[in-house]
């Protein structure tokens, strides 16, 4: 039991302490020494996140590795965590993601490195510590505090617009966030307790319920971000070095849809179920419009940043569609589904963006452009890179095989059950999906050689072929073969999907 | 304790503040170091006269014109070290820019007797004493600098509007001893309490809270705020930025809460105007500055807007939590002045937000302890000004205001927009030009590094001042 102990909150703090560490030490080393010290903590950091990983109990309903010290007596804050089987897989993939990160900006930045490997080891303590967090204000901070270093990563490596996209990324996410804290500060008076798993069952009436789902829609509804608060997601996206793109797309959208399934749904149910039309409305608009919006791009980073968006709409449609399902089935176990096939296609769009901002990376450091135009011709240069890539822009149009499919697959089945018509619209993105993402890639890899930088391009070297082909490892596995993420989290959903079943209005 | 251990301090500070006065005709000219060390053993020995003097409850002393609580003992504490704070910072500016001003530290001792005395008035005239006091050492030494044209016209400013208020307040106290025939606190509270409500009360409450929301520089009361920050040395700045809140607070608590507090459903109202309006007007108006005094002038009006919040709750734990959102905006607001000191250099202010352009090149450290400072006044955790606003917010949500919580944090996210600018600016930016090295002291440095550490330790740990700000307002209102 002591080993358990401390293992998440090591997990959490390991990477702070050692950011901070990359920081201050970092003035005073040499670059070489800065890289060697921020790979070992993201790797120390995986490691331990395995070690979770490997103790995990598949079969508990129980929150697990559960610390709980009292922080603010006063009023009863606590510092509190613990993981269940929808936070699990969510930190497996940050820890995985930030040596991605560590690997992606190895030589690419000059100016300040120990500053921004500092930083996104931060991010990743934090990120950790917002999937962990089981007292409402201490999940708050870190969800907070995360703005910091990414504000920071954005605006000081970003490209020209970079100043614009990162304060416009801060206030969008602190608009959100702020009301949020006022809606936290409710529940809290309601039911006397921050402990998010008591406000999940604080009594409050349907007013009470579809103002507190409001603000938290705010919150969440940017981070995702649903249409029509996605606006800053293709700036930030633009603008943001490789590896802050990587971040944002692979973890911090993540954290809108975790806020979804950890407050939304179970503290106001009802509230859920009443403004679900909305929601699916919201999800499918986002699938289906910004689907088109994502054809229309020129620039490689922004059509992957709305490919995202549109992505992310079948995360909040699976999430939101169960009570439909539900009233049109009657069973709450077909819903499930829905819920199920958003938590995958998350972890699954985790990779898979990650993966396609690597691949844009390594060819913006070559060529120092991300216009489509620009390009052509890449596979006569980079044929073992162009392969990576097909792999990838297949698994981001969904092809079956790879993990794009799965998630996708789950949602669209559950979106049947309530609407056909539902379904239909999700299912467009499978024809849009692949016309987008492979139209690029036609105009990008394929073609003749226009560009004399493309001419002069080198093949990706030994560390991107080990980041790309950690990923396409990720991709093919979880599309192949994805019980062990679905043994994971099935028993924390099945226990989320009995507790929003039953109605706070009694 | 008797009535002469009550006044001890005040009384110690006294001596002591005329006793500096002498030992400054015996310095050498142009060196401000005995002066300095002179007031600066002063506020130490005053401190610890606090200190060993804490009061277990609340007294009243001198026929219930004084009193001694334990919110009086916490802010004076506070008060105490905020000056000294300041003292080290403006020894720092006055000798690297050779100016002769040991007027300084001898008009801030005065000020800061005002202030005690003001923190510890249980009556409408101790009030008006210690605001007299305060007020007329902040003159002179917003016109300290003869030779300034602008810190002339603001003293002007100030000197001619602070009248108006002190004017205002006067008349309002007189009509409240008019209807109620006393000028003790606990006296007034017994008259106002329960009685049918008379007008002549809301008339003198309403003339009472001008004065008050001058002295906290809320709107519409703000006009002189900006000019006099603009216009006053740096290191004034940074002593009426800072310390003089925590007085301005304790002044509203004392009238209000304990004096008025049976016409809350008056004074409520009208505090929540106030209150909107300073959000509103600081945090936009800030977001047009290109000065950054000017600029932190406007976030000190839209705080002491956010701060009035507290006292709407109408109940100790929203008084405490104003408490400890003023104690921690004092602490942060004076980093950030110190900020401005240690960037300029000898005939050169450096109060331009263009004069902080790339100091995270030039100075990593600095730029990191001033990161910390503008994320804790724009409420980002996980520094202390975050928990500042979380305690407010939450006993306002507590007391039934969802919706002022809500327009608070809207007002908070406007306001983040220049703060984030600061930083956009040190980080972002490259320098641009020859801008002149960094010539702070190093006890200056170090002081500044003690100032940012403990907003970020407070964000870390708020919950033992939490507790005191809590047991202080406990105590202290019943």
């Amino acid at each position: 039991m002591p080993a358990d102990f401390s293992i998440l909150s090591l997990t959490i703090w390991l990477p702070i302490v050692g950011g901070l560490w990359v920081i201050f030490a970092g003035r005073r080393v040499h670059d070489s020494a800065v890289r060697k010290d921020a790979l070992l903590f993201s790797v120390l950091t995986l490691l331990l996140s395995a070690l979770l990983w490997h103790r995990f109990d598949n079969s508990a309903v129980e929150l697990q590795f559960v610390e709980r010290l009292p922080w603010i007596e006063a009023f009863g804050i606590e510092y509190f965590i613990g993981i269940d089987g929808i936070a699990l897989p969510l930190i497996l993939l940050t820890t995985f993601t930030t040596v991605l990160v560590v690997l992606a900006g190895w030589v690419v930045i000059k100016d300040r490195l120990s500053l921004y490997m500092g930083s996104f080891l931060i991010l990743e303590g934090l990120m950790i510590g917002v999937f962990s967090a089981l007292d409402a204000i201490l999940f708050y901070i870190f969800w907070e505090a995360m703005l910091i270093p990414m504000f920071l990563i954005i605006g000081i490596w970003g490209g020209p617009r970079r100043v614009y996209a990162t304060i416009k990324f801060f206030l969008y996410t602190l608009m959100g966030s702020l009301f949020m804290l006022v809606a936290l500060l409710y529940i809290h008076n309601k039911g006397g307790s921050f402990a998010i798993f008591a406000m999940h069952e604080t009594a409050l009436t349907l007013i009470e319920q579809q103002w507190i789902f409001v603000a938290f829609l705010l919150a969440f509804a940017v981070k995702i971000p649903m249409w029509p608060v996605h606006t800053w997601l293709p700036d930030a996206h633009v603008e943001a070095p490789t590896g802050g793109s990587v971040v944002l797309a692979a973890i911090m959208l993540k954290m809108g849809g975790y806020g979804f399934v950890r407050f939304s749904l179970p503290i106001a149910p009802d509230a859920s179920a009443s403004f679900d039309g909305l929601m699916i409305a919201l999800s499918l608009i986002a699938i289906v419009y910004i689907g088109f919006v994502a054809l229309a791009q020129s620039d490689m980073k922004k059509l992957i940043a709305y490919s995202s968006i549109s992505h992310m709409g079948f995360v909040t449609l699976g999430l939101f569609v169960v009570f439909q399902v539900a009233s049109a089935t009657g069973e709450w176990q077909q819903a499930a589904m829905g819920i199920e096939g958003g938590m995958v296609q998350m972890i699954s769009h985790g990779f898979i963006s990650a993966a396609m901002f690597l691949c844009v990376g390594v060819m913006y450091d070559r060529v120092h452009s991300r216009e489509i135009g620009d390009y052509g011709g890449v596979a006569n240069t980079m044929p073992v890179f162009a392969g990576f890539m097909m792999l990838f822009a297949m698994a981001n149009a969904g092809l079956p095989g790879t993990s794009g499919f799965v998630g996708e697959f789950l949602v669209i089945l559950t979106a049947f059950k309530a609407n056909v018509w539902y379904a239909f619209l999700a299912a467009l993105t499978l024809i849009l999906g692949a016309a987008y993402t492979l139209w690029m890639y036609k105009r990008v890899i394929f073609g003749a050689v226009s560009n004399p930088a493309v001419a002069q391009l080198t093949d990706i070297n030994g560390r991107e072929k080990l980041m790309l082909s950690a990923l396409a490892v990720m991709v093919m596995l979880f599309g192949i073969w994805p019980a062990p993420l679905f043994d994971m989290m099935h028993v924390s959903v099945e226990q989320l999907v009995n507790h929003i079943s039953q109605s706070k209005l009694r | 304790m008797t009535e002469l251990q009550a006044v001890l301090p005040e009384a110690i500070l006294t001596g002591l503040a005329c006793l500096t006065l002498m030992v400054d005709v015996f310095r050498r000219p142009g060196a401000v170091a005995l002066t300095f060390w002179s007031a600066v053993l002063s506020v130490l020995v005053v401190l610890i006269a606090v200190a060993t003097l804490f009061p277990p409850g609340m007294t009243t002393y001198f026929h219930g014109t004084f009193v001694l609580d334990p919110m009086a003992a916490v802010l004076k504490t506070f008060l105490l070290v905020v000056v000294l704070f300041s003292f080290f910072y403006a020894r720092d500016y006055l000798q690297r820019h050779g100016e002769d001003q040991s007027v300084f530290f001898i008009l801030a001792l005065f000020a800061t007797l005002g202030m005690m005395v003001l923190i510890s008035a249980h009556s409408l005239l101790t009030i008006y004493l210690g605001l007299e006091l305060l007020s007329l050492s902040l003159y002179a030494m917003v016109a300290m600098d003869r030779d300034s044209k602008a810190a002339s016209e603001a003293a002007m400013k100030y000197f001619v509007l602070g009248a108006l208020a002190s004017g205002m307040l006067l008349y309002g106290m007189s009509m409240l001893y008019g209807v109620s025939g006393t000028l003790d606190l606990s006296e007034l509270a017994q008259r106002t309490s329960g009685a049918e409500a008379n007008l002549l009360f809301t008339f003198g409450l309403v003339f009472v809270l001008i004065g008050i929301a001058f002295k906290l520089g809320v709107a519409p009361f703000h006009m002189w705020v900006p000019d006099v920050y603009e216009g006053a040395p740096t290191p004034v700045t940074l002593f009426l930025g800072s310390a003089p809140k925590l007085a301005a607070f304790a002044m509203a608590i004392r009238v209000l809460a304990d004096g008025l507090g049976g016409l809350h459903e008056s004074w409520q109202d009208m505090l929540i105007l106030l209150a909107v309006l300073s959000m509103a007007i600081g945090n936009i108006v800030a977001i047009a500055q290109t000065n950054i005094k000017r600029m932190l002038a406007y976030s000190t009006i839209s705080h002491m807007g956010f701060l009035l919040l507290g006292i709407i709750a109408a109940n100790a734990i929203g008084y405490a939590a104003s408490m400890f959102y003023v104690i921690v905006y004092a602490i942060t607001s004076m980093g950030a002045f110190a900020a401005i000191i240690l960037l300029s250099s000898a005939g050169h202010e450096s109060d331009q937000l263009s004069d902080f352009t790339g100091l995270a090149k030039r100075s990593p450290w600095m730029a990191f302890i001033m990161l910390v400072l503008m994320f804790s006044l724009a409420g980002v955790p996980p520094f202390a000004g975050f928990w500042a606003k979380w305690f407010v917010l939450k006993e306002l949500v507590g007391a039934g205001e969802a919706w002022l919580a809500a327009v608070a944090v809207f007002f908070s996210l406007i306001g983040a927009y220049y703060y984030l600018r600061v930083i956009k600016l040190m980080y972002f930016d490259e320098p641009t030009g020859a801008l002149p090295a960094l010539t702070g002291s190093e006890d200056a440095r170090l002081v500044f590094s003690v100032n940012g550490l403990a907003v970020l330790v407070l964000g870390f740990l708020p919950g033992t001042l939490m507790s005191v700000c809590l047991g202080a307002m406990l105590v202290g209102t019943g």
